[in-house]
């Protein structure tokens, strides 16, 4: 076992896929900060709304006024550093930090996707992705034809992680025998072309794509990882992600994705993909070719501290495997509390829409009054608030603070939430009888969100 | 190894279609493609219930301008009572079509020129005395439309008779009035109009699922209506819901006193109508409604949610006929009843935002955003 992991360890491998991945990740990132500005979604998500939600923990983290647009342009600028190869670790690591940030400022925008490309940033800190391709090479002069085996290897493992656990998601009554909730979903896309009023409309689709869809992420990883089934299973992506980019909104994700299936190809056909890439530049007769292919000397590869650069890439792993399954600690149904729902690759798996308001109260008075949200949230805000209880609660919180500062006297907060779950009927989520204001933040199980009054099997 | 890798899939493979073929076995009969016919539901809005309900409110208004120019002519108590009785008819046919905020209603901010309660009284008496004023502007928006008419007819004074000295006093008054009155029936002109005209086709044809088409536009002003035009405003705001303490003052129809529940109730009319897709008062026309389109989409469940929809409906209507017909001194006298009432209003807010728009899978407040 021990000489098994030795010897794996001491195996080297091409370093043209990394180093294609990095390219095609750091253009895209930069691409997509560029849409996000060009959006305008910076003023809104960020600076706009006058309260932001927290995730537990990073409270501190909060828009910073017009300087978040400093941190768009910090962000954007690494990701073409990182593309180009620039500087690459400096690089990486300020990407990291400044996507991260981003996405701490408010969870109203959490998505799995935004997710991924922060833990992988901080995964490609460890790897040597500008051994080759890279300005770096550039300027020591030297490349790396060589690079470990596990560096790639760590990569396929976190994409495959992506994967199999979205599949593993999908295991479960819900999407598996009442072909929820695409059930909903599809129906509503009546105006596509074609398909719009005929296949998605029909229960047979929904349900061939509920089934589909759970064996198409379970498998993926593995079609990829064989030679023999790679191209099919590359097909596959680039199928499964365009069809899913026509259904949803699902923004720059596909791309990423179908990027990152890339990293399963072996180097000769990466080298076939730069190739042709130098060919295509040498139609605008931008000789590319003797960038690359300048006569640097090829060294071999080696970490300056190798033992600390394993531990750390081997407990980030082993963290990203079992992070997902922290939701057997909470007891209850976890899409009704959601306990554990988010970092898990629960991509699209429920439809979820809750309506929630506050009762202000003064308990000496019994005086009351209800709040309405549109005055402290923003429609997305209010609409992400109203079925997630650590919205609820931490909102409850902000509307306490808001309310005793405008002195009112002993206030209790209650909040009158309907929350309903992948088709079935909307029933009462937080016990309208406990002041939040008594009920504090933390990862134990909040004991005052009403059970799921229904059954859902599996993972 | 190879050899066995592959039996591997083709078992895999194997497992997976005998699971599929399971899964669909007993919904065979369901595989068939079912589909609603939504431009025939839009068609039945336009024709048989928004326009017939606009015109009938452009007939209404077109009495109210000829017997207030009579009444200006000659302020007497006889014509004075006809204005009011014109006025309250025009109201009642108002709150059929307050919620129909899509093509130039939503262009002109139609509902915001009509019926913005309560009025500014002090820029009404600014108004009238100065002369000078553009109703056009927003700013006026307090000072104008059905509570500014609720105003000049009942509350420019305390009792009738002194109400009509003003009229007969001073001629300004009766030109605000008839200003008043004018500019509302431009108003409606333009709305009316259009919906007879061009309006009616492009809202038919607009049937797709997104943000600008009449069908969601439509369910989100309806919603939109019951939550903010209805419930809150006619009863939360006035019970001091929101705030704490009641405000009578701001009650529908302040002034009158005693129209404000049958106003309510109208509107309750109004949004059952748009729901059911049942114009009551006339033959009733069959047509595909948003109940039917709620049924459809949510799929064949043992109990309707438009049943339970309607059911609510009648629950907040028993409570909102319990009160006096007088909200003001309802909310005077016993507040508890008009927080019954919005209790109840509330659950089919539940309702409406959560159950029927996850069936009818459309967006009410659209989020220019990126989803999973």
């Amino acid at each position: 076992m021990f000489s098994f992991l030795n010897s794996y360890l001491k195996k080297d491998s091409d370093s043209m896929p990394l180093a294609v991945f990095r390219i095609a990740y750091g253009f895209l990132m930069f691409i997509s900060i560029l849409r996000f500005w060009n959006k305008g979604w910076i003023e809104e998500l960020y600076l706009a709304p006058s309260f932001h939600f927290s995730y537990f923990g990073f409270e501190w983290v909060k828009p910073l006024g017009e300087f978040t647009y400093l941190i768009f342009f910090i962000c954007g600028l690494s990701s073409l550093f990182v593309g180009l190869g620039f500087k690459y670790r400096w690089s990486i690591v300020i990407f990291f930090l400044s996507f991260t940030y981003i996405e701490l400022m408010d969870k109203t925008t959490y998505l799995n996707h935004y997710y991924f490309i922060s833990i992988s940033s901080f995964l490609m800190i460890f790897l040597p992705s500008n051994a080759r391709l890279s300005i770096d090479n550039l300027k020591s002069g030297t490349f790396y034809q060589n690079v470990p085996k596990w560096t790639l290897d760590a990569l396929k493992l976190l994409i495959s992680i992506v994967y199999i656990y979205a599949g593993i998601a999908k295991i479960n009554s819900d999407w598996l025998f009442r072909a929820m909730p695409l059930k909903i979903w599809l129906p509503s896309k009546y105006d596509l072309p074609l398909i719009g009023d005929t296949l998605l409309q029909s229960e047979f689709i929904h349900y061939l794509m509920s089934w589909g869809g759970m064996c198409y992420d379970l498998l993926i990883p593995f079609l990829l990882l064989n030679k023999r089934t790679r191209g099919f299973g590359f097909l596959l992506v680039v199928f499964f992600h365009a069809f899913t980019k026509v259904l949803f909104p699902i923004g720059m994700f596909p791309y990423i994705m179908i990027a990152s299936a890339l990293v399963f190809f072996d180097a000769n056909f990466h080298k076939k993909v730069v190739d042709w890439v130098i060919k295509f530049f040498e139609i605008f007769k931008i000789k590319t070719s003797s960038l690359i292919k300048k006569a640097y000397t090829s060294q071999p590869f080696h970490y300056k501290y190798p033992k600390f650069t394993l531990l750390i890439v081997s407990v980030f792993l082993l963290f990203q495997m079992l992070i997902p399954f922290r939701y057997f600690l909470y007891p209850g149904e976890l899409f009704w509390h959601e306990q554990g729902y988010r970092f898990s690759w629960r991509v699209m798996l429920i439809e979820k829409m809750g309506y929630t308001t506050f009762k202000v109260t003064n308990s000496a008075t019994g005086g009351f009054f209800y709040v309405d949200n549109r005055d402290f949230l923003t429609p997305f805000q209010e609409k992400q608030m109203s079925f997630q209880p650590d919205f609820i609660l931490e909102y409850a919180h902000h509307l306490g603070s808001h309310f005793k500062e405008m002195g009112h006297q002993n206030v209790k907060i209650y909040a009158e939430s309907h929350v309903s779950l992948n088709g079935r009927r909307s029933t009462r989520f937080i016990d309208q009888k406990i002041d939040l204001l008594t009920q504090k933040r933390s990862l134990k199980n909040y004991a005052w969100i009403l059970p799921f009054n229904d059954e859902i099997n599996g993972f | 190894m190879m050899g066995n890798r592959k039996k591997l899939i083709v078992m895999f493979y194997s497992m997976l279609f005998a699971a599929l073929i399971l899964s669909c076995e007993d919904n065979g009969e369901d595989i068939e493609a079912t589909s609603f016919d939504r431009e025939a539901m839009l068609t039945h809005w336009a024709d048989n219930i928004i326009i017939p309900l606009h015109n009938q409110f452009s007939t209404s208004l077109s009495s109210l301008k000829s017997t207030t120019a009579t009444f200006v002519a000659t302020p007497n108590s006889d014509n004075l009572s006809q204005v009011r009785l014109k006025w309250i008819a025009a109201y009642k046919a108002w709150q059929y079509i307050e919620m129909y905020n899509v093509g130039k209603a939503e262009e002109i901010y139609f509902f915001s020129k009509m019926n913005i309660y309560p009025s500014n009284t002090e820029r009404i008496t600014l108004n009238i005395s100065s002369t000078v004023y553009d109703l056009e502007n927003a700013n006026n928006n307090a000072a104008r439309g059905f509570p500014a008419l609720d105003y000049m007819l009942y509350g420019i004074d305390t009792t009738d008779d002194l109400i009509l000295q003003k009229y007969i006093g001073d001629v300004k008054y009766g030109t605000y009035l008839t200003d008043l009155v004018d500019a509302m029936v431009l108003n409606t002109e333009t709305v009316v109009n259009d919906w007879n005209g061009s309006y009616r086709a492009t809202f038919i044809s607009s049937t797709e699922n997104n943000a600008s088409s009449s069908i969601n536009k439509l369910i989100n002003d309806f919603i939109y209506y019951y939550e903010k035009g209805f419930r809150s405003n006619k009863i939360g705001i006035p019970a001091g819901v929101f705030s704490g303490a009641a405000l009578p003052k701001n009650a529908e129809g302040y002034y009158s006193r005693i129209y404000s529940k049958e106003l309510v109730l109208e509107a309750y009319k109004g949004i059952e109508t748009f729901f059911t897709g049942k114009l009551n008062g006339t033959t009733i026309m069959q047509g595909l409604s948003l109940s039917d389109y709620t049924d459809h989409m949510e799929g064949n469940l043992e109990e309707k949610l438009s049943t339970t929809i309607l059911a609510q409906f009648e629950r907040a209507k028993t409570k909102i006929n319990e009160l006096d017909s007088n909200l003001v001194s309802q909310v005077e006298s016993d507040n508890s009843k008009m927080l019954l009432a919005f209790d109840e209003l509330q659950k089919a807010v539940v309702l409406l935002k959560v159950d029927m728009l996850q069936a009818i899978s459309i967006n009410v407040d659209y989020v220019d955003a990126d989803g999973d």
